[in-house]
């Protein structure tokens, strides 16, 4: 096999990083190339320079042996090359056929083209209907979309950012067996992980990145997650275990037949859902993005007043009606999936931010006026107790890493001594050292008696240290799961929607 | 083709620098306009610029300018800051002097020393509730407050219309559209003899004060900057949008209301048609160009009282319009939109 893309020593640096550095690699034709690293690697950086989003500062790419230009991503498609990005580009009024003839470069009629991604579904077992409205698809049904919409320019090679992040198991599994016929029938796919097991179960190769380097490009054949982790991180991660079955007594936290019936198309509305939390316990609610997760979290955090019948308990107190200050002074606290702009303001000092969630607190004002004394005294114990790698209270929020940043909202929340921690997404997007920080810090805290709720998409996170899980599916909650006996393939019916 | 790109890492220093790269491009490029009519720009800015305060009358009546000019500026701080835009004060401003003047119509022989503070009071109170109706249609229905707040100034200036020429015409006034002049008790004390320059200057100086630390030491101005910055971290902070709208809009209202009270009750004497050159607006650009920072808007709205006296020396020593000032006006503004934005996003052609 001859190699169908070359990178030979490219260089890309923005102001204060260096995202791509001498980076030199080959990839086969018709394999599956895997291109591993944490966030910050360089891997999103490098992709785009082959896609012509970014052009290097040096460096040359080889597309067939021949030296290739790509300034644009349309020249990346003369080329044969596509992509398929972790966030889609889909009207979501317009039906799949006429999403599809929106990125044709060629001129073509709908009867032509219709009959022509049909081909390409059937043959490669995509299940899409292609005149529904985008809205009406699930998360899964848009990623093929996004797919076929790539096939449809002939690629000889596909590149995909983080597929797998959106998708359930059962999913994960049919994407895996649609990729690999693709390659048998001449593509050649690079795929973006940082998901080990996954990245050893479908690529031919796999190239580790770290801090913009090429670590190492090796065959995935005589690996296993553990070695290829340690390759990845240059240090071995020691997991987090839950303390196995404890019988938890009191309640703290109750939800009860909590619906909604909003009439906008846009959102999920939230079917019955009922949620007991006992103090010390992590309870966990999986799902694929887009069933109910930003409905749901609203509605805990009421920052908009958000319809919804049902009744909230906390501590025995219906809370339903208490705004996001009340709730917060009754000791309840948020970590939101975005952090920047919502948990954080960027353009503020962490002292600021600091007091950004604590102004209910009497300790931090003195009447109208702030004490900036003992703020920013909190603001480094909380720096120093989360290991927040930043050189004062007085850099601005956005100039933090995204692990630093959430570790630092984290620690914040978590120094408020909260009972109950609300945490949406709290992993994703940092590295895996703050990770497995983040992850270790929540058990201990539940250890000392606060309940804690995670939202996330993330089943392995949730399986590391919740003690029991919950599936939303289209608005509603799966009874809960016990860790301790949960097996993945009943979790995977779960994100399917198979529950009662 | 031009592509504009978000900086990543853009200047703080840059941003309190920009004022005076806008204030130096105004300058070269407004030398043009006096070169296009014939006329030395050097010796066009002396006469624009220097002159007008080469003595100490000059100097009074810089101030006398950049006194409402402050005030409102520094009121209109806090919506800016609150990214409420209230481009009324030209109403409010009318409404104080309304409101402000027309106790001191109703008052008009008393001799009493709570006259003038009750006029200030009403001033206030005029220009406050003036304000609050684009507060209340924006918080009630959404209403856009830049439309809102703009049409009302409308409304006010043919509120004090109808008044100068209905209700409160001077009898004795030869059927002019003014009112009768305020008693002696209801005019504003001035500095020093001879001189225009009046109390309305300590106000300034207070509000300014008050303002720094509302700003940087009180919960309140921290709300105002978390609500600026982001609207959706104001609300996981717990804090009230719609309530900070009212406060704002009350604030700048009340400050607009007692530059236009300032106005009548100083300087003027009486109610008539035009007793603002505009000042409600052009303390919008001072607002601007001081960075919203009331140390930056005393400095900006003594920069800008200055185009209003150069204009009228221009006008008196090189016959050119006096409307040459605003031309200055919105250089400033021009140039100072520029600077921010090419500060925060880099331009370059592909």
């Amino acid at each position: 096999m001859r190699y169908i893309v070359e990178f030979k020593n490219i260089f890309k640096s923005y102001p204060g990083v260096i995202a791509n550095d001498d980076v030199s690699f080959n990839i086969k034709e018709q394999s599956i190339h895997a291109i591993l690293g944490e966030n910050g690697a360089g891997k999103s950086t490098l992709v785009k320079i082959l896609y012509g989003h970014v052009k290097p500062d040096s460096g040359e790419i080889l597309i067939n042996s021949n030296l290739a230009i790509i300034n644009s991503p349309s020249t990346a498609k003369n080329l044969g090359i596509n992509m398929v990005f972790q966030h889609f580009s889909l009207f979501e009024s317009l039906t799949v056929a006429e999403n599809l003839i929106l990125g044709m470069n060629e001129n073509i009629s709908l009867t032509k083209l219709k009959d022509k991604s049909k081909t390409i579904c059937d043959k490669y077992g995509f299940n899409l209907n292609l005149n529904s409205p985008i809205s009406s698809l699930s998360v899964g049904q848009r990623q093929s979309v996004e797919i076929v919409r790539s096939l449809l320019n002939n690629p000889k090679i596909l590149i995909m950012d983080e597929p797998t992040s959106v998708l359930t198991p059962d999913e994960i599994g049919k994407l895996f067996k649609i990729i690999k016929n693709l390659v048998k029938d001449g593509l050649t796919v690079i795929f973006i992980s940082h998901k080990l097991e996954e990245i050893i179960n479908l690529s031919d190769y796999v190239t580790i990145m770290r801090n913009g380097k090429v670590v190492s490009t090796i065959s995935t054949q005589n690996e296993n997650p553990e070695t290829l982790g340690y390759k990845m991180l240059g240090y071995k991660v020691s997991k987090v275990k839950q303390v196995s079955k404890i019988n938890f007594s009191q309640e703290i936290f109750n939800i009860k037949n909590l619906s909604t019936q909003s009439k906008d198309p846009f959102t999920i509305n939230l079917n019955k859902i009922d949620l007991n939390l006992k103090k010390g316990q992590i309870f966990g609610i999986a799902g694929v993005a887009g069933n109910g997760q930003k409905e749901l979290m609203e509605i805990l955090l009421n920052e908009n007043d958000y319809e919804f019948s049902g009744d909230i308990f906390f501590k025995d107190l219906n809370i339903n009606n208490l705004s996001t200050f009340q709730r917060k002074s009754l000791s309840i606290s948020y970590v939101t999936e975005e952090r920047l702009g919502h948990s954080a303001v960027p353009e503020m000092s962490l002292s600021e931010n600091i007091f950004l969630s604590m102004n209910h607190k009497s300790e931090f004002k003195k009447g109208d006026f702030i004490n900036f004394e003992k703020i920013n005294s909190f603001a480094s114990d909380v720096i120093k107790s989360f290991n927040v790698d930043t050189p004062s209270y007085n850099v601005k929020a956005g100039k933090l890493s995204g692990g630093n940043l959430q570790k630092f909202i984290i620690g914040r929340e978590i120094m408020s001594n909260p009972e109950l921690l609300i945490l949406s997404q709290p992993t994703w997007g940092i590295d895996a050292g703050s990770e497995a920080f983040i992850k270790k810090t929540i058990v201990e805290l539940s250890q000392k008696g606060v309940s804690i709720i995670i939202i996330s998409h993330d089943l392995d996170e949730l399986l590391e240290v919740c003690h029991e899980i919950s599936v939303l599916y289209e608005g509603s909650l799966s009874n809960p799961l016990n860790v301790e006996d949960i097996n993945i393939t009943k979790l995977g019916k779960y994100m399917g929607g198979l529950f009662d | 083709m031009i592509k504009v790109q978000l900086r990543e890492d853009y200047s703080n220093l840059i941003f309190y620098l920009s004022p005076l790269v806008a204030v130096a491009l105004t300058l070269f490029f407004g030398s043009f306009i006096f070169l296009i009519l014939d006329l030395s720009p050097i010796e066009s800015f002396k006469i624009f610029f220097i002159s007008p305060i080469s003595n100490s009358y000059g100097i009074s009546e810089l101030f006398v300018k950049a006194t409402p000019l402050a005030i409102i500026a520094l009121g209109l701080s806090y919506c800016f800051k609150n990214n409420i835009y209230n481009i009324g004060a030209e109403g409010q401003l009318t409404m104080g002097a309304i409101f402000g003047g027309g106790i001191g119509l109703l008052f008009n022989d008393s001799t009493s020393v709570f006259l003038l503070p009750l006029m200030i009071l009403f001033g206030a109170i005029g220009g406050a509730f003036w304000a609050t109706i684009p507060a209340i249609l924006k918080t009630k229905f959404n209403t856009n407050e830049i439309l809102t707040s703009l049409m009302l100034t409308y409304v006010a200036l043919f509120i004090l219309d109808y008044f100068v020429v209905g209700p409160w015409k001077d009898p004795a006034g030869y059927g002019l559209p003014k009112s009768m002049p305020f008693p002696d008790a209801g005019r504003l004390p001035v500095l020093f003899d001879g001189l225009r320059v009046h109390i309305g200057v300590y106000f300034a100086i207070i509000i300014c004060f008050i303002t720094y630390i509302v700003y940087n030491k009180t919960l309140f101005g921290f709300k105002l900057k978390v609500s600026g910055l982001s609207s959706k971290a104001s609300k996981y902070a717990g804090f009230k949008y719609k309530n900070l709208i009212f406060y704002t809009f009350i604030i700048s209202g009340a400050c607009a209301g007692l530059a236009g009270l300032f106005e009548v009750s100083g300087p003027i004497g009486l109610l008539y048609r035009d007793i603002s050159p505009n000042y409600g607006f052009t303390a919008i650009i001072v607002a601007f160009l001081g960075r919203l920072n009331p140390i930056g808007i005393i400095l900006s709205s003594l920069l800008i009282a200055l185009t209003y006296l150069g204009a009228e020396d221009a006008q008196l020593f090189l016959k050119i319009p006096s409307a040459v000032g605003f031309v200055f006006q919105g250089l400033v503004l021009f140039f100072l939109l520029g600077t921010d934005f090419l500060n925060k996003y880099r331009v370059f052609i592909k």
